[in-house]
């Protein structure tokens, strides 16, 4: 009985570990490649260059991540100091986790936090903007005209170049970094989804009419959208990648105490490479998981009638 | 009721000031309640032209088209219609497919997938109600297509050339099911086809039309009884007749 118990728990611990090690194998060569670099990035630095400030080591890099994490500050937004309710506080007070009331976490965290917000603030504005937009002038002949020109005029402008009137117009705060990102992420939009609702097929419009769905707000509703949604989905993706892009330029001119980008800068000044190059990492890691994420969610699930066509 | 009554419709396409073509020259036609009739031609005889117009996607330059006496100005959901190309809007599944003429004309979400299941049953697809257009294969989103016309109840029923895209087997298995829907649903039937073979198995009068300009050249009637044979020697007669005159109709 044991016996047999013994010999089923073994064959599972073996399957278990087959999976991982086939997993392994399968990956080999990635694994590889990246400990390879690393191992390589490690030996020029530490012997060849010897210079912790023209290029840190990768060890420099792992211990000035620890540092950056085991730092903490006060969470802070808009000048708001961000406090726990009563309740959370007495809880966490109690099993000895706080001291006080203020909100404290790691500096990297909270950077985190600032980034997400600039890059927030400026997608979503750029959605709400960019898709009624790209929508109305794909569908009415006579916007298209009207607006075409503006746009064509306007977006070859590189996004940076607005810095000035972004400081001008909003000032020295959150918002400016927003309006950088907006403008890097709304012509994509715009373009997607006009493209999209242009290339809408007849013979689904024409099939919603004789269905008895006539009217434009209804067409653009129940026809055109649906079938313009790879094409925006696809505007999306573009638009996150140029605004992350700009994420970086647009916090460097001051408009918050933290963020990702300002900290490259910052840590500059301080000649702190090796938390620049920490900073660095984290944005070219954040930025792939961003886009998986999205990839995920409108593959698997906006998108799910589209399966085997590639974005 | 679904008497479909095309009085001296013309319908020009111009392409720029100087190349126009006419694709229908002042054709009048009236087709009973109930009848199924065909339509042939050679290539741009102005059958779709006119099968267009009569759904209210297309408008007549001159004449009018009247059903059950009220002339059509637009599409409506009392005409359903079946493409050639597979027009099943492909981000919504089989029953959100057939629900959609019906939820548009504002019924209630529930009591239309009561009815849709109905449709399905009749096409013989309920089990693919949960399933997207791409994994369908063409027959059967053509079955679906016809399910979502029939779903709104339409008096007429307009295909233009609905199996065109198909292999020959199914063809002749969706001409079958089509008989006997259009049996079981008591409506009107136009149908575009350039298949010869599937007019005469089909329909109960077939329009011959000529090209440039288009227009009725005759109107055979089709009195055998039903089910027909697709070989048998008086369907051959009437094939052969039809084609020898299409044949003229492309040389000329």
């Amino acid at each position: 009985m044991i016996k047999k118990h013994l010999q089923e728990l073994t064959e599972k611990s073996v399957g278990l570990m087959s999976v991982f090690s086939s997993a392994i194998r399968n990956k080999s060569m990635e694994i590889i490649s990246i400990f390879a670099a690393i191992l390589l990035w490690e030996i020029i630095a530490v012997y060849f260059v010897q210079n912790k400030f023209f290029l840190p080591s990768f060890t420099d890099v792992t211990f000035a991540f620890v540092d950056v994490l085991s730092r903490d500050a006060q969470l802070s937004i808009l000048g708001i100091d961000f406090q726990f309710p009563v309740l959370v506080m007495d809880i966490l007070a109690r099993f000895g986790i706080i001291t006080g009331p203020d909100i404290r976490l790691p500096v990297l965290v909270i950077d985190l936090i600032y980034s997400l917000m600039h890059f927030l603030i400026g997608l979503v504005s750029a959605l709400l903007i960019g898709i009624p937009v790209g929508m109305i002038m794909g569908w009415f002949r006579t916007i298209d005209r009207l607006v075409d020109p503006l746009i064509e005029i306007i977006r070859p402008i590189p996004p940076l170049a607005w810095i000035p009137f972004a400081i001008i117009w909003i000032g020295l705060n959150p918002f400016a970094a927003g309006f950088v990102i907006f403008i890097g992420a709304v012509f994509p939009i715009i373009i997607n989804t006009f493209t999209g609702f242009k290339s809408v097929s007849r013979v689904y419009v024409e099939a919603a009419k004789v269905l008895g769905c006539n009217k434009d707000h209804e067409l653009i509703r129940y026809v055109a959208l649906p079938s313009a949604l790879p094409s925006i989905a696809a505007g999306i993706r573009i638009a996150m990648g140029v605004g992350w892009m700009c994420l970086v330029a647009a916090e460097m001119f001051g408009v918050s105490r933290y963020g990702l980008g300002y900290k490259i800068w910052h840590h500059y000044y301080l000649h702190n490479m090796d938390l620049v190059l920490v900073y660095m990492i984290i944005l070219g890691f954040l930025g792939l998981l961003i886009d998986r994420l999205l990839r995920y969610y409108i593959d698997g699930r906006l998108l799910k009638w589209r399966k085997g066509v590639v974005i | 009721m679904g008497m479909v009554k095309v009085r001296n419709v013309s319908r020009r396409f111009v392409k720029d000031k100087d190349t126009s073509t006419l694709a229908l020259d002042n054709v009048s036609l009236e087709i009973d309640d109930k009848e199924f009739v065909c339509f042939i031609g050679p290539s741009g005889c102005g059958k779709t032209t006119l099968l267009r117009i009569m759904s209210g996607l297309d408008l007549p330059d001159e004449g009018e088209v009247y059903l059950d006496g009220k002339v059509i100005k637009g599409p409506g959901p009392d005409r359903g219609m079946v493409f050639q190309e597979y027009s099943l809007f492909p981000w919504k599944t089989v029953t959100d497919n057939v629900i959609f003429g019906p939820v548009m004309r504002g019924i209630k979400k529930k009591d239309a997938l009561v009815d849709a299941e109905k449709y399905l049953e009749l096409v013989g697809l309920t089990q693919f109600r949960n399933s997207y257009p791409y994994e369908l294969s063409g027959g059967m989103k053509q079955r679906v297509a016809i399910a979502r016309a029939l779903a709104n109840e339409p008096s007429v029923l307009l295909m233009d050339e609905p199996f065109g895209a198909l292999d020959a087997q199914t063809r002749n298995i969706l001409q079958q099911e089509l008989l006997e829907i259009w049996q079981k649903k008591n409506i009107t039937i136009l149908f575009v086809t350039h298949s010869v073979d599937e007019a005469v198995f089909l329909a109960d009068k077939i329009v011959l039309m000529s090209a440039r300009p288009g227009k009725i050249k005759e109107i055979i009637p089709v009195e055998f009884p039903r089910p027909r044979e697709r070989t048998s020697l008086e369907t051959n007669v009437l094939r052969d007749r039809i084609l020898k005159t299409l044949i003229k109709e492309q040389t000329k």
